[in-house]
C-alpha cells in the first residue's frame, strides 16, 4: 500500500520512532511492530475519510467526510494529528508539516493505542490483516460495480448503511446459538443434532465417558421437550444482529449477500473502537504525557508540547471530551491504587478527611491500569470506576431534553444521575436495540422487528426511511413494533405504503418477554 | 495521489447538487462550519447526507456535559459543533463563503444548453496567439533549444576534429546556438451581443423590478461564462425608452405608463447601428408585466416579426405577475412565438419561478 502515498519516514524521524518505541517499552507497553507513514495533509484527510483505509471501496459518504475534513483544514478550523490502524503491523500516519514536538507526542500517543489494540479483550476478536481485508472488499465491491453497474451497487451499498448499526456486539463472546451455516439446510427443517450433548472420548472409554443409558434419557427430553414447543419461532431467539439475518434469509442476490456480509464484516471491525472511546483514548493520552514528561520532551519544546497537549484535553463548550475523561479516570484510578483508596474498609469510611488522607501505600496503581486497559470497555470502566468525588471534580452534569422548551437543560449534578446518564449514552452506542423477532410474520413471510424501548421513542421520520431500506432489502412488508408516547405502535411499510397502527397490550406481553430477559 | 477520494467527493457533490440519485435528496442537510477570517466569522457551508437509521428521538433524551451552570439552566446547544463563542465577539456578523460566480454559474448551467453562437463577423473580434513552434538562430537565452544546440555544436566539433571521445565535452559557440521562436495564430472569437429590454413602468412593483434584475444578473453571468467579447445593451422602457448602463439597469426606479413598443424600436435601431447581424450573435431579452398600452400591442408585434426577429439569434420574453395589469400581452406573444421558433416566452410569477424561466429560456441552445 506504499505505492499510492510518498511515505518514506525521513531519517531525523526514524530516529525519534526508535527512541520512543524504546521509552514506551520500557514502561511495559507491549504491541504490534508499527509503521509510520509520513503524509500531507491531503493524504491525511483522504485516509481519514476511508476510515484509516485507503484502500476501501467507492462510496460517496466517504467523499462527504473528505469535504469536511478538507474544508476544516484549509480554514484553520480542525486539524487530525496522528491516526493509527488496528492491524498487525499497526499503521499509523503522521502529517508531513508537523513540528518534530508534535511527531513526538503522536508517536507515544500511537504507541498508547497500539498496546491497547493487541491486549484490550474487546479487540480480540479483530482480524488483524484488516488493512488486507479491507483492500479485498475494495476490489470485491469495484468488481461488482464493473459488473453490475454503478448505480445499482451504490444504491445497495447505501441501502447496506442504513441498517449497518443493526449488529449484536456481544454475539463474539456469547454463542448465541449453535454453529450454523446457510448452506446446512436441514436446521430449518427442525431436525437437531442427536448428539448434542456427548462428550469428546477415545473409544475405549466411550461407554464411561457417555454412558448409553444417559445419552437415551438426554435424548429422550430433547425429543419431548422438541415436540412440547408448539411452534418454533424463526428466528428462535429475537435475533438482534439483524444485519446476520438478512444475510441468511433475504432473498438478495449474491454479490448483494457479499456486499451486506462485507458491511457487517466492517461493522463488527470497527465497533470496538467505538466501545471503548473513552478508554483507549484515555490510555493513549496517559502514555503520550507520560512518557513525554518523563522521557523525551527537550526543555525548549516544553510550551509547544504544553499547548498542544491542553489543545486535545479542551472541553468545547460543554461537550464531554473522552480523550479528558479518559486520562483523568485513569489517573484517578492509578493514584487510588496506589492510596489503597479502595475495597470495603474505604467504601464504609464516612470521615471526610479521614477518607481524603487515606494513604496505605500499596504502590499497586501502575499494576491497576494494566488491568484496566486489558478487561474493560467503556461502559464497565465508568461503571466500575466513576466515583461522585470525580464527578465534583470535573463538574460533571447530566442534561435531559425539556420537551415544552424544545431545548437541552442542565438536570442534575447528583452522581447517581449523571452515572445514569452516562452509561445509557455508552450502551449500544446509545443507538436503540433492534430485534428481529419473526422471519415469517404472520405466516406470510413478512419481517417483524422489535424495538426494546427504553424510555426514549424512536425518531420516526428516520426509522420509517429505514424500514423503507429494509424492505427493499427482504422484499415482503415489514413491520417495527415500537412505542410512540406510551403506546405500543406498529410501523409497518408494505413497499408502497407506510401505517402505524396501536397494537393490543396483551399482544405486547407475550413478545416482550424474550426481548427482556436477554 | 488524492484519486481516489477524488471521485466519491465527485459523486458526493453531484448527489447534493440533485444532479443524480433524487431518493437521497430529503437527508441533505445545509450545514454549515464557522470560521474565522480576519476579524469576521465566516460561515463555511458544510453540506451533508444523512443516511437514515433507527435513532433515539430528541424526547425524554439526555446525555452528560461538562462545565459550570446550575441546574435548569438551558444548553444553548449541546451537540452542536465546536460553535463559536458569539458572547465575546458582540456585534461580529457572519459573513458566508459563498460559491464564487463562476461556480454557481456551472452549477446553473449543468442543466442549461449553451446558446449556439455561430461564427459571425470572423473580422471583428480576433485575439492572437503565440504559440512556440518555430526556431531561430537567435533569441533570448533563456527560450535556448538545448537539444538542437547541443546536436549543432557535436556535429561542428566532430566534422571539424575537435571532439574527443575519451574526453567528451562539447561547448556550443554562438553559430550553434538554435532558440525557440514563436509564431502568431489568429483566434477567432465568438462574437455576440445581448439587449436587455426592462418595463420600469408605473405598473411594475419593485418586487417584479427585483425579480428582473435577478434573472437578467443570471443569464448574463451563464453567457459571460461561456463566450468571451460580449457585448451588452441596456433598455429600460415606460412610454419611451432609452438606453442606459449596466449600473443604471439594475438600479433604476422609474414610473409612467407602458409602450412596449418603444424599446423593440430602440433595440432594433441599436442592432442596426452597431451589432449588424452579419457580423453579431444576437441576443434579446425583454421582461415586462404584459401591460401594455392596448393600441400598442399590433405595433409591437408587427416590429418583432417584422424587424426584430430575423436580426436575433432568440428573443426572450418574460413576463412578472402584475397586481395592476391583466399580463395579456404574453397571450399575444405567445401565439407569435408558436409560429417563430426564435422567441422563448416564459411566465415569472415568485422568485422561484426564476430559475425555472432561466431554464426555459437557455434549454433551447439556440
Amino acid at each position: 500500500m506504499n505505492t499510492f502515498y510518498h511515505t518514506n519516514l525521513p531519517p531525523h524521524l526514524r530516529i525519534l520512532k526508535d527512541e520512543i518505541e524504546g521509552y514506551a517499552r520500557e514502561y511495559g507497553l507491549d504491541f504490534y511492530e508499527t509503521i509510520f507513514e509520513v503524509v500531507d495533509a491531503d493524504d491525511l484527510n483522504e485516509i481519514a475519510a476511508y476510515g484509516g483505509f485507503p484502500t476501501r471501496y467507492p462510496h460517496w459518504s466517504f467523499g462527504m467526510s473528505y469535504e469536511e475534513l478538507k474544508k476544516g483544514y484549509d480554514y484553520g478550523l480542525s486539524k487530525i494529528y496522528e491516526m493509527v490502524i488496528n492491524n498487525d503491523p499497526c499503521y499509523a500516519y503522521l502529517m508531513r508539516c508537523n513540528h518534530t514536538v508534535d511527531q513526538k507526542l503522536v508517536m507515544a500517543h500511537v504507541y498508547g493505542h497500539c498496546d491497547f489494540f493487541k491486549n484490550n479483550a474487546y479487540f480480540s476478536h479483530t482480524n488483524r490483516k484488516m488493512m488486507d481485508e479491507i483492500a479485498n472488499h475494495g476490489a470485491r465491491i469495484r468488481g461488482y460495480a464493473e459488473r453490475f453497474g454503478e448505480d445499482e451497487v451504490e444504491a445497495f451499498l447505501d441501502r447496506c448503511m442504513s441498517v449497518d448499526d443493526l449488529i449484536d456486539i456481544h454475539s463474539v463472546a456469547i454463542r448465541r446459538r449453535g454453529e450454523h451455516s446457510r448452506y446446512d439446510f436441514n436446521e430449518q427443517s427442525g431436525e437437531e443434532d442427536p448428539h448434542a450433548n456427548r462428550f469428546k472420548s477415545k473409544d475405549y472409554m466411550e461407554d464411561y465417558i457417555n454412558p448409553p443409558e444417559r445419552m437415551r434419557q438426554d435424548e429422550e427430553t430433547a425429543r419431548h421437550k422438541r415436540d412440547s414447543k408448539p411452534d418454533r419461532g424463526f428466528p428462535e431467539e429475537p435475533e438482534k444482529d439483524v444485519l446476520l439475518f438478512m444475510i441468511e434469509h433475504a432473498p438478495l442476490k449474491p454479490w448483494q449477500r457479499d456486499i451486506l456480509s462485507i458491511i457487517r464484516d466492517e461493522a463488527y471491525y470497527f465497533y470496538p473502537q467505538a466501545q471503548t472511546k473513552i478508554l483507549n483514548e484515555g490510555w493513549a493520552s496517559f502514555w503520550h504525557s507520560t512518557i513525554m514528561t518523563q522521557k523525551a520532551l527537550e526543555p525548549a519544546e516544553l510550551i509547544d508540547y504544553a499547548d498542544h497537549h491542553s489543545g486535545t484535553m479542551a472541553t468545547s463548550g460543554k461537550r464531554l471530551n473522552p480523550y479528558k475523561v479518559g486520562i483523568e479516570l485513569l489517573r484517578d484510578v492509578e493514584e487510588r491504587w496506589n492510596r489503597g483508596q479502595f475495597g470495603p474498609e474505604y467504601d464504609d469510611c464516612d470521615d471526610l478527611d479521614t477518607r481524603r488522607a487515606w494513604n496505605k501505600k500499596l504502590g499497586i496503581g501502575r499494576e491497576k491500569i494494566f488491568e484496566v486497559r486489558r478487561v474493560h470497555n467503556d461502559i464497565t470502566f465508568i461503571d466500575t470506576f466513576l466515583t461522585p468525588e470525580f464527578c465534583v471534580r470535573h463538574k460533571l452534569f447530566s442534561f435531559n431534553y425539556q420537551n415544552q422548551q424544545g431545548q437541552f437543560v442542565i438536570e442534575s449534578r447528583e452522581f447517581q444521575m449523571v452515572k445514569q446518564r452516562l452509561l445509557f449514552s455508552l450502551t449500544n452506542f446509545g443507538k436503540p436495540f433492534i430485534y428481529v423477532l419473526n422471519g415469517n410474520h404472520r405466516n406470510r413471510g413478512e419481517l417483524l422487528l422489535k424495538h426494546g424501548h427504553n424510555g426514549i421513542d424512536l425518531k420516526l421520520n428516520h426509522a420509517r426511511d429505514t424500514l423503507v431500506h429494509l424492505q427493499k432489502m427482504w422484499s415482503r412488508p415489514v413491520h417495527l413494533e415500537t412505542m410512540i408516547d406510551d403506546k405500543p405502535t406498529l410501523l409497518s411499510f408494505d413497499g408502497t405504503d407506510h401505517t402505524a397502527q396501536t397494537i393490543g397490550e396483551s399482544d405486547e406481553n407475550r413478545r416482550n418477554t424474550p426481548a427482556k430477559t436477554r | 495521489m488524492g484519486q481516489k477520494i477524488e471521485r466519491d467527493l465527485q459523486r458526493f457533490r453531484k448527489i447534493v447538487r440533485g444532479k443524480v440519485k433524487s431518493d437521497l435528496r430529503k437527508y441533505i442537510s445545509r450545514g454549515e462550519m464557522i470560521g474565522k477570517k480576519g476579524n469576521d466569522l465566516v460561515s463555511i457551508p458544510l453540506p451533508s447526507i444523512e443516511i437514515p437509521q433507527f435513532r433515539y428521538g430528541s424526547k425524554n433524551s439526555g446525555g452528560v456535559g461538562v462545565g459550570e451552570g446550575q441546574p435548569g439552566q438551558p444548553l444553548s446547544n449541546p451537540e452542536g459543533e465546536g460553535e463559536p463563542k458569539a458572547g465575546d465577539q458582540p456585534g461580529g456578523h457572519i459573513l458566508e463563503v459563498e460559491l464564487t460566480l463562476e461556480e454557481l454559474a456551472e452549477i446553473l448551467g449543468e442543466e442549461l444548453a449553451l446558446p449556439r453562437i455561430e461564427p459571425r463577423g470572423k473580422a471583428n473580434v480576433v485575439s492572437e496567439k503565440d504559440k512556440y513552434t518555430s526556431i531561430r538562430r537567435v533569441g533570448p537565452e533563456s527560450l535556448r533549444h538545448f537539444k538542437r544546440t547541443y546536436k549543432n555544436a557535436l556535429k561542428r566539433q566532430i566534422s571539424s576534429g575537435t571532439y574527443v571521445p575519451d574526453d567528451p565535452r562539447v561547448v556550443p559557440v554562438r553559430e550553434d546556438k538554435q532558440y525557440r521562436s514563436w509564431k502568431v495564430t489568429p483566434q477567432p472569437e465568438s462574437v455576440a451581443c445581448i439587449i436587455y429590454m426592462m418595463d420600469v413602468s408605473g405598473s411594475m412593483t419593485d418586487e417584479q423590478k427585483e425579480i428582473v434584475r435577478i434573472e437578467s444578473f443570471w443569464i448574463d453571468t451563464w453567457i459571460k461564462r461561456h463566450y468571451k467579447g460580449i457585448e451588452r445593451a441596456y433598455i429600460v422602457h415606460d412610454a419611451v425608452a432609452r438606453e442606459v448602463d449596466e449600473h443604471t439597469f439594475y438600479h433604476t426606479r422609474e414610473s409612467g405608463g407602458t409602450k412596449i413598443s418603444s424599446a423593440y424600436e430602440l433595440a432594433n435601431k441599436i442592432i442596426d447601428s452597431r451589432y449588424p447581424p452579419n457580423d453579431w450573435n444576437v441576443y434579446a431579452f425583454h421582461f415586462s408585466d404584459g401591460d401594455n398600452w392596448g393600441d400598442d400591442v399590433p405595433k409591437c408585434l408587427e416590429i418583432l416579426s417584422k424587424q426584430l426577429l430575423p436580426k436575433v439569434n432568440l428573443f426572450g420574453y418574460g413576463q412578472v405577475e402584475s397586481p395592476y395589469g391583466s399580463g395579456e400581452f404574453f397571450d399575444h406573444i405567445a401565439e407569435l412565438a408558436a409560429a417563430e421558433e426564435k422567441i422563448v416566452v416564459s411566465k415569472v410569477p415568485d422568485r422561484d419561478a426564476i430559475l425555472g424561466s432561466i431554464k426555459e429560456f437557455l434549454s433551447t441552445g439556440r
